[in-house]
């Protein structure tokens, strides 16, 4: 790669399709234990702790604590799919079958791939996600039509996860190096955003640090609409996870262009 | 020069690629007539792979030029890679797919219709050996039969020019022939093929024109019948047993050439008769005559020390 060409900022154009088409066709295959395992275990945790822990709370944010908790878990799931799509499952693609480079031997290039990743990361979170709402839906937890509003928000928080996962994908030697992703951002970051208890609760010094991270955004994007209220400073929010979608997914390419075409 | 360009499938001038400040590609040159095949021999890493991705456009050259297809590479490698079928060293067909999806999923990444693709799929599978293998799943494939797929998926586009690195590494020789087979029916249809293979039997039988590459550069060129002419005595004569080093090394005169390696004499030789007369007197030793090869050439040029 010249380096013109290594920072070129990425124009995939709609070539990357076929890309997002097979990984869905393996999807498809794969679909029901995959949309159950990706609803049962955030279900779980927003039933237990929503009915059991709330039952010994007060209202939290002005509301039951499993109501609370819905948004949080909608978004924090819609992280963690398509995290693990952009670290475990693209990984493999790129290292293990190489799979990148069988489609990197046809007219396409690292950007169409990477361009796919990040629409499928963000379209498989968004089956996650849109699974855990429409749950909530039926337990009675939202009644506002301004629910529906958190679909694209789902989208848009599985795009930046997705970047940044790629960053990450593009990055690691081996799988083992994930868990310094997930012990040092994702963890944390589920504490400090609001997914379980409002952040103000947290000392002031925490609070501005948290009120950067983009599932901060996404909760204070998602939580408002699902209690049918119009968010503060929407359009702040969506900038924010909009602006870490793109700078992200432009540092994923340079760094697997820089990692595969040596 | 520019003629050259334009008639050739692949023309490769003045290739240069380091990594740090090892020279992998120290400068070479070849051009493929279409319609034919060009096999790149060496010791491994003597530059093969690395040629092989900078034709690709996936590799960027520190300097020379690079046309394929008509396309300078890698500005327009996209384009040109339209027109180009790829066999892998290592097979990469994707093991969630069955053998006919894996066929339909690659042909959309040259924005082939379903249609089309699915309509040219049977007589790829017919010519790949797999015919009625549409719905089987590839962990249920042998080595040879995912190979063969491999073939089959680089056919998907109908392609100009065919890179295969090393195509038949790992094969039993029933598949490997089956291969090979395939191969001169491709270049009989018109394609262009390219070729690396440690095999000196497989580039004596399918290539019309190698280069032997070793340490980046390109020790020869030419057709294989004419390099075994022009390198090596027409006769080899091969002599094993014990001690055969200080027996063959009182003999040298009896060939042009004498090579010990372990417990082997090679003699070279243009006239063997004196030296199987001496040969018929010693019930000990073992021999083998034979006529010269390409692997004859290949260790010539590029030793017998081992290559890591």
């Amino acid at each position: 790669m010249n380096t013109q060409h290594a920072f070129a900022f990425p124009r995939p154009g709609l070539r990357w399709l076929p890309v997002w088409r097979r990984n869905f066709l393996v999807w498809r295959k794969l679909a029901i234990p995959s949309v159950l395992g990706n609803l049962a275990d955030p279900l779980i945790y927003m039933l237990g702790l929503g009915y059991g822990l709330g039952g010994l709370l007060p209202q939290v944010g002005g509301v039951s604590y499993v109501s609370f908790l819905a948004a949080g878990t909608v978004v924090s799931s819609t992280m963690n799919a398509a995290t693990f799509e952009a670290l475990y499952s693209a990984f493999s693609r790129m290292h293990v079958q190489k799979t990148w480079d069988a489609i990197l031997n046809t007219p396409l290039s690292i950007d169409h791939v990477l361009t796919a990743e990040l629409v499928w990361g963000a379209s498989k979170s968004l089956l996650s996600g849109l699974a855990i709402l429409i749950v909530i839906t039926g337990l009675g937890l939202t009644t506002s039509p301004l629910a529906l509003w958190v679909i694209p928000v789902i989208f848009l928080t599985g795009l930046a996860f997705a970047a940044l996962g790629l960053i990450v994908c593009a990055l690691a030697p081996s799988y083992d190096f994930f868990m310094y992703y997930f012990t040092l951002f994702i963890t944390p970051m589920m504490l400090v955003s609001g997914v379980f208890f409002p952040a103000d609760q947290l000392p002031p010094i925490v609070n501005s640090v948290a009120a950067w991270l983009p599932l901060s955004h996404a909760v204070l994007l998602a939580r408002p609409l699902l209690l049918g209220e119009v968010p503060a400073n929407a359009i702040g929010h969506v900038a924010a996870l909009l602006g870490i979608a793109l700078a992200a997914f432009y540092i994923a390419t340079v760094l697997t262009r820089r990692r595969l075409l040596k | 020069m520019e003629s050259l360009k334009s008639s050739s499938a692949l023309c490769v001038t003045r290739l240069r690629k380091s990594y740090d400040a090892n020279e992998v590609v120290a400068g070479i040159n070849f051009s493929v007539p279409p319609g034919t095949c060009f096999g790149l021999l060496g010791p491994n890493g003597a530059g093969k792979t690395t040629t092989l991705r900078c034709c690709l456009g996936l590799t960027q050259p520190d300097s020379g030029e690079i046309t394929l297809c008509g396309e300078p590479i890698p500005a327009q490698a996209n384009k040109a890679r339209n027109r180009v079928g790829v066999v892998p060293q290592f097979d990469n067909i994707d093991p969630d797919f069955t053998v006919a999806e894996n066929l339909l999923v690659y042909g959309r990444y040259f924005g082939i219709k379903d249609s089309l693709i699915r309509s040219r799929i049977p007589d790829l599978l017919d010519f790949a050996g797999l015919g009625g293998k549409d719905g089987a799943r590839i962990q249920t494939l042998s080595g040879g039969m995912k190979r063969r797929l491999t073939l089959a998926r680089a056919l998907v586009n109908d392609p100009d020019v065919i890179f295969l690195d090393e195509p038949t590494t790992g094969l039993d020789p029933q598949a490997r022939h089956l291969i090979w087979d395939r191969l001169k029916q491709l270049t009989a249809r018109g394609k262009t093929l390219i070729l690396t293979t440690h095999f000196m039997d497989e580039a004596e039988r399918l290539c019309d024109r190698l280069a032997v590459l070793d340490h980046g550069h390109m020790v020869t060129e030419g057709a294989p019948r004419e390099l075994i002419a022009a390198q090596i005595e027409p006769h080899v004569v091969e002599v094993f047993g014990d001690d055969v080093a200080s027996w063959a090394r009182a003999r040298n005169t009896l060939g042009e050439r004498l090579e010990v390696a372990g417990d082997t004499a090679f003699f070279y030789c243009r006239d063997t008769a004196p030296l199987l007369a001496a040969l018929a007197d010693e019930p000990a030793l073992r021999y083998l005559h034979r006529a010269a090869s390409l692997e004859d050439v290949f260790i010539k040029l590029t030793g017998r020390e081992l290559r890591d």
